[in-house]
Parts: structure tokens; sequence; C-alpha cells
């Protein structure tokens, strides 16, 4: 166990049934680094990242996160990451005060440290017109940016990010991925999914999942040169035209 | 208890934002306890009668009178033919056919004794067995006014007759309302409770924001709590409106103790809702929760006691009315709103209301996972 590393993932498999979704994957996430995690539609992103924060059971391999052991201390880990699902979840029926009250308090923040937070995100995401009124009156764009801010409430060691740029325009991914940034900045691994390619460009370093397996693990720079590709698009294309199984 | 504390802030503001649930909460008591009570009666009136008179006597015309001078019998048809009167109850314009032989005054005078025939549509069966002991009735009361009229010179009368005078107990009056609506008083805190616990935990599945809880820290017993409070809070308020109807409109006052109610209802809403809760952790959609709760809603209060009487049940099913929380509490509702009786009286329905909260609860946290 390398003190340096955020994430540590050896053999890790999931099999429903006769399914293997993630087939024995083994990395290493850097602390304080942004990891993307990509792959096509299927090829098991989405049920690794689960495992990993503790919503599934692996069926066999270890893991460690944030230092913890997946298996034994699963509710530690959950103090000490943060997730956004690829499904927005925070509450429509709230107001964003009430949605950052609710999770902050969920994490165990006094009310003095949700106020702070509070007028913290409404001066930094510009909320200060919205900030009392029902999540669902708000653009997506918006919701996204809200949502991370959200899943970094309680200062993870580790946020996990499940497509959060899903349907976004251009200009608001531009500014998501600032504060993918700046969170990396202060010190939280970032382990990202996405399908957009330049937003790959933008990770240290880079895993390509085929067919629940990791068929490729680099920076950037380097998995172009391996595969001898002008774009990450290219490496991705090669990767994923060797899968055997398409969407689920 | 702060995670507790602000998972409560969220069910109670999310459920007084919801407007539909604020309908139901008001609507569903008013609409129950003013319709239902008035529907769901017992007593059959308006039985349709046809009487086929082959005597056409003075002493027929007489029971005839008899019989439909009372609000249960309505005449559809004084005839002599038992064909016709048999069309009546094909085409189900009767339901009761009475017919009186050629020979009933003169056998009732000189031999002393007459037959009158009963002919029952049992389509509908309830009114089929009232209609016919109500019609015996009036016929066994005709009977004596005949007799009585032969026999007042003699003192002494040939037959010994016994007259049976009743009292009953506890609804002197024997006031349908009074025994129904408190029954539906329980269906209806029960259906809400049920409903409303078993559909929530699943919106949250539905919508996703479950797995936003489940990776948090926060602890199952935590996560079902907030879900259960806010229920067991609107159930009673559901139980407070109800028994305000019941005060305002059909005048009803509990003869035991109000407190006596509470106290039970308390402890059975948590059986309520742990079921609800048990429910919404199988169920992935809210139809599925919905179609799973309705199918149990149905068994437990067909079975409960409320409309047939659990002493007149076969023996399986009196045994099942023992795994039926809706049961003992509408024996609890009867006995304190009827009787009058005390915590002391109902001890023994308290303590195993309250073994299925603890089982259905502790069925429910467990059910319910973080990881799947």
């Amino acid at each position: 166990m390398n003190d340096d590393h955020a994430i540590s993932v050896s053999q890790l498999t999931k099999r429903f049934g006769s399914f293997t979704a993630v087939d024995a994957i083994t990395f290493n996430v850097k602390r304080g680094e942004i990891f993307g995690f990509l792959g096509a539609n299927g090829a098991g992103k989405t049920t690794a990242m689960r495992m990993l924060c503790g919503l599934s059971f692996p069926t066999s391999g270890q893991a460690t996160i944030a230092g913890f052991d997946l298996y034994r201390d699963a509710e530690k880990i959950k103090k000490n990451i943060g997730y956004m699902s690829q499904k927005f979840s925070l509450y429509e029926d709230l107001t964003i005060r009430e949605n950052i009250r609710f999770y902050g308090g969920i994490y165990g923040l006094t009310d003095k440290q949700i106020k702070s937070k509070t007028d913290f995100m409404v001066d930094h995401l510009h909320l200060e017109n919205q900030v009392d009124n029902l999540v669902k009156s708000l653009p997506l764009g918006w919701k996204q940016k809200l949502s991370f801010s959200v899943a970094m409430l309680h200062h993870p060691k580790i946020v996990f990010l499940d497509e959060p740029t899903g349907g976004v325009d251009p200009v608001t991914r531009r500014e998501f991925w600032t504060m993918i940034y700046e969170a990396a900045h202060e010190g939280t691994t970032v382990f990202v999914t996405t399908h957009y390619m330049d937003e790959a460009e933008y990770c240290d370093r880079v895993s390509i999942m085929v067919d629940g397996r990791v068929d490729a693990l680099d920076t950037p720079l380097e998995l172009k040169r391996k595969f001898n590709a002008p774009s990450m698009e290219e490496v991705f294309i090669q990767l994923a035209r060797k899968a055997k199984r398409s969407d689920n | 208890m702060r995670a507790l504390r602000i998972l409560l802030e969220k069910e109670f503001k999310q459920v007084f934002r919801d407007p539909a649930i604020l309908r139901i909460i008001f609507m569903m008591p008013i609409v129950q306890l003013l319709v239902m009570p008035l529907a769901a009666d017992y007593e059959v009136k308006n039985i349709k009668l046809c009487v086929v008179d082959f005597d056409r006597s003075s002493y027929s015309q007489k029971l005839v009178n008899k019989i439909t001078a009372t609000k249960y019998f309505r005449s559809v048809d004084y005839t002599d033919s038992y064909e016709k009167a048999l069309t009546y109850v094909e085409k189900d314009e009767a339901d009761l056919v009475l017919q009186i032989p050629s020979s009933f005054e003169k056998q009732l005078v000189k031999e002393d004794r007459a037959t009158v025939f009963m002919a029952l549509n049992a389509i509908n069966g309830v009114k089929a067995n009232l209609g016919g002991a109500y019609l015996r009735t009036i016929i066994g009361d005709f009977n004596e006014e005949v007799r009585l009229e032969w026999l007042q010179l003699p003192r002494l009368s040939p037959q010994p007759t016994i007259q049976v005078s009743a009292i009953n107990w506890f609804n002197p009056l024997m006031n349908y309302q009074v025994f129904m609506v408190p029954g539906i008083l329980v269906i209806l805190v029960t259906m809400v409770g049920a409903f409303l616990s078993a559909l929530n935990i699943v919106k949250e599945k539905e919508i996703g924001t479950i797995e936003q809880i489940n990776v948090t820290p926060i602890r199952k017993y935590q996560f079902i709590l907030g879900k259960l409070i806010p229920f067991w809070v609107l159930g009673l308020i559901i139980l407070t409106i109800g028994l305000i109807i019941s005060w305002a409109v059909y005048g009803i006052v509990p003869a035991g103790n109000v407190f006596t109610i509470y106290i039970f209802a308390a402890v059975y809403l948590l059986a309520v809702l742990g079921m609800g809760l048990l429910v919404s952790t199988f169920a992935n959609t809210q139809q599925q929760a919905m179609l799973l709760s309705f199918f149990l809603m149905m068994i437990f209060i067909l079975l409960g006691g409320l409309y047939t009487s659990i002493d007149s049940m076969p023996g399986w099913a009196q045994t099942f009315t023992k795994f039926n929380p809706v049961s003992y509490f509408i024996e609890v509702m009867r006995m304190v709103v009827l009787k009058g009786s005390g915590l002391y009286d109902i001890r023994n329905h308290l303590f195993i209301v309250f073994a299925f909260a603890v089982v259905l609860n502790s069925f429910a946290v467990w059910n319910y996972r973080k990881r799947s």
C-alpha cells in the first residue's frame, strides 16, 4: 500500500450472473491527480465507479480508497469521498439553500459551516437570485455545477464524477472543468468519467476500459504516442473498436 | 442525532410542499367518513317485494298492508300470477316474492294454521337473507296479532308463547354508524400510513436521490427513522381529523378515554409504517410499491373484521386475523369507543401490535441496503 495512492485497485471484479461487467481491473490513482476513466457505453465504467463508492459489492478483488479497505471500512470511505452520479440527484422540490443545508448536515457540518459554505457557493456560482428558488427551476448546466459543489461540500479527499458534463453546453463545460481544476488544486483527487475526448486531454492520466478491462492507462501524451494517434479521440476509437460487447 | 434532525427537516418540507399529499391528508378522511358510513350500511332497506295473492281476502290484505307499511319493503306489484312475479325476479325488479295461497284465510280461521310461500332472489345474498328474515319476523308478528284476536275470550292460551325482550349493550339503539365509523377511521389511518410510507423511499429510488444518500455516511436506522417519523405524525393528524368528524357529524364521543386511542394508534402506526417501509425496500418503482401495498391492504382490510365478523370466518381465516394488525386496531377502536375500555383492557392488543412494529421495522432496516 503506497501512501501516495488515493485509490488502489487490484483485480476488482463484478459479475451479474454469467455476465462479467468489470473484469479484474487493477490500477492506482495518485493523490491529487485528475484521473480520467474512459470507456465506451457498457464497458463497465459506472459499475466500477459504484463499487469504489461503496454502492455496489465487488464479486472479488481488493481496493483501498483514501486509505480504507473497501470491504471493512465502507462507511469510513463514505466520509472521505464525494460522488456525483450520472443522474441529477439533488432534491428538485427543495431550494438550493435547502439542498446545501441537507447534504452539509448529513456530512456533519455545523450550522455555521453550512452558512459560510452557502455564502461561498452563492457567490462563486453567481446564484444570488436563485438561492431560494426550487432546484427544479434551474437550467441543466447550473444544476450540474451545483451538484459538483454539493459533492465537494465536506472537502472530500476523493471526488467521483460520473459523466458530469453530459448534455451540457461548451461554455458551461469549460466552467465546470475550471471547478475541477480548482478542486484538484486544493488537493482533492478527481476521478471522472466522460465521453468528451477534449476533456480527456485535460486529465493528468487516463484509463480506457474495453469490455470490462482496463486496456490502456497513461498520460494523454503517452497514450497518443503509444497508439501513434494525433488525438485522444483516435486513441479511443482504436481501442473501442476491439470491443466485442456493444451497448449493454 | 443531528443527522436525524436534518433528515426530518427535509422530509417535512417535502411533504408540505407536495400538494397531492396535502390533498390526500385532508380530503381522504373527510370523504371517507362522510360518504362511507352512509353507503356501507348493513341495514337493508327498499327491498322490492312482489305479492302474489291468490286469496284476496281481508286477512291477506291485512298481512300485505302490514308488510308494506314498514320502511324495509317497497311493493313492486300486487298480482295473482306467480309467473308474472317470477319475471320481475328475472328482470331484477323484485327481490322477494310472497305468495299467499287461495285458502289462506279459510285455513287460518278454520284450522288455525296457514301457509305462505316466499321466493328469494339470491343473487344479492345479503338482501335475500335479511329480507327473508324481516319478512319472517313481520309474518310472525301478524301471527301473534291474529292469535290475540281469536283468543281474546279464553284466559288461557292453548299454546304458551315466549316473548323475547332484548337490550343492546354498548350500542343501545343498534346505531349502525357508531359501529362502522370507528372501523372506517382505522382503515383510513392504515391506508394513508401504508401507502405514503411505501411510496416515499421508492420515489427516492426512482429519481435517483437514494444513490446520493447511500454514498453519505448516514446510518441505516437514521434514514429509516427519518422516513418513519413524518408519516407517524401525519397518521396521528389524520386520526385527529377523523375523530373530530365522527364527533361533529355523527355525534360519536368515545365512551373511553381518547388518549387510550392515541396511545394505541401511536404504536399501531409504527407497525403499519414498518410494513410500508418494508414494501418500499423490496419495490424498485412506485408502481410496484403501489400494487404490492394494494394487495396487502385488500387482504388486511377484508380480513380485518370491519365488514364481516371475525367470529364467523372459517378457522384458517381466524388464525390469519391474529397476524393482521388491522383487526387489532378495529377491535380496540370499538372497545374504546363503544365500551369505554381502558389501557388495561387493551394491554394484550397493545403488546401484540408493538411486537408487529418491532418485527416489521427491524426487517425494513435490515432489508434496506446501502450497497447492492
